[in-house]
């Protein structure tokens, strides 16, 4: 089951989910870990490591974009709030546009930087500085707010994961293993959609 | 000696007379200006030792070093037994960007603190041409001795001084200074001018 249904998740947006996941968290240790290696050799490489990895993420993330808006969402689980559902879609929502906006910062960073140091992503493909002005003060701006958009979105992502493991651990439904298995649902407890289905 | 003097013979004889007055120069002997020159020579601070290495998608680092000393000297006899050596100071790499130098000098490429000095000696000069040799030779950076050659050609020459402009190519991966590869070249391009003052 390629594609998501009104009730389950599809493969290809699990496979995003986990992908761009798994990749945002080895992207902040690496991302941290350029700030720590006393070795400026070290520390180039790794920051073109990075920089690879956050187009890597910007592109993944873009086709990601395409796909949600693409799709079907699976609908409301019937035991879900409102208000719940409404702070979830928010959160994730957040996310979409975060994980569009920390690899676009990184790029504005690496434009504007006086260094002017190339982007070759994975020693393969020239990656163009965007059209912006270099200075200093440009690269400075452009690193905090690389820099922050990151930590922020390591703190949504946090309260998303946190609000998975409430609902897998604490209530028990079948939210967290429909991010997990093509085409689970919450079980026993349907959506707002299945019910009305149901009821046709 | 432009050739358009040659036109009308009333050129060609006033060519010929100056030809003659210039023949007691140390200018005028263009037919083999390093044999002219030779003699014993240390190079001034007024030389340029500038270097460029080529970046993916064009442009580049380029910058040039402050600090040097060398001296050269030109066999009048035989132009292969002329020698030449050059000592750079790594740490003063100067290419307009704090940070880059700062990078250069770490132990990332140069390691200045641990080799203060980049060394240059001739082991072979060939002449190939009027006014030009190849220079072979043993470059010794961050500990380490490789072969290197260069192309000199004069491109000055007064009865005390000679310009001569020193091109070359050094790989920078057997120094163990290949950082930055491949979005930077390996390749360094030397383009020096050196001013040698007997």
């Amino acid at each position: 089951m390629l594609r998501n249904r009104d009730n389950a998740y599809g493969l290809i947006a699990i496979l995003f989910h986990w992908t761009i996941a798994a990749l945002f968290v080895g992207q902040i240790l690496l991302g941290l870990a350029t700030q720590w290696v006393a070795s400026l050799a070290l520390q180039f490489t790794l920051i073109q490591w990075h920089k690879s990895f956050g187009f890597l993420i910007l592109g993944l993330a873009a086709l990601r974009l395409f796909w949600a808006l693409a799709s079907r969402r699976p609908a409301r689980p019937r035991d879900f709030s409102r208000t719940e559902w409404l702070a979830a879609k928010l959160v994730q929502a957040s996310l979409y546009v975060l994980m569009l906006a920390v690899p676009l910062a990184g790029w504005a960073l690496v434009s504007t930087s006086t260094l002017g140091v190339p982007t070759f992503a994975f020693n393969m493909f020239v990656i163009p500085h965007l059209p912006l002005a270099r200075s200093e003060a440009a690269e400075h701006f452009w690193r905090d707010v690389h820099e922050w958009l990151a930590y922020g979105t390591a703190l949504v992502a946090a309260g998303h994961m946190l609000a998975a493991l409430r609902h897998h651990f604490w209530l028990g439904d079948g939210i967290l293993k429909r991010m997990l298995q093509p085409g689970a649902e919450s079980p026993n407890r349907g959506t707002v959609k299945g019910q009305k289905a149901a009821g046709r | 000696m432009p050739t358009h003097v040659w036109k009308s013979p009333r050129n060609a004889i006033l060519s010929a007379g100056l030809a003659a007055l210039l023949a007691g120069l140390p200018y005028a002997a263009l037919a083999d200006p390093l044999a002219e020159a030779a003699g014993k020579y240390s190079i001034a601070p007024s030389s340029r030792i500038a270097f460029s290495v080529a970046q993916v998608g064009g442009g580049g680092i380029a910058g040039d070093f402050g600090e040097f000393r060398g001296i050269f000297r030109i066999d009048g006899k035989d132009i292969g037994r002329s020698n030449v050596s050059f000592t750079l100071l790594p740490a003063s790499v100067r290419t307009g960007e704090a940070r880059v130098e700062n990078f250069l000098r770490s132990d990332a490429v140069f390691d200045v603190a641990n080799f203060p000095e980049i060394s240059f000696r001739s082991t072979g000069i060939t002449q190939t041409g009027a006014s030009s040799a190849r220079i072979d030779g043993v470059l010794t950076a961050r500990g380490k001795t490789r072969p290197a050659q260069f192309d000199a050609s004069v491109s000055d020459r007064t009865k005390r001084k000679i310009t001569f402009r020193v091109q070359g190519k050094i790989l920078r991966s057997p120094y163990g200074m290949d950082v930055g590869t491949p979005i930077y070249s390996n390749v360094v391009k030397f383009d020096m001018v050196l001013q040698g003052t007997r």
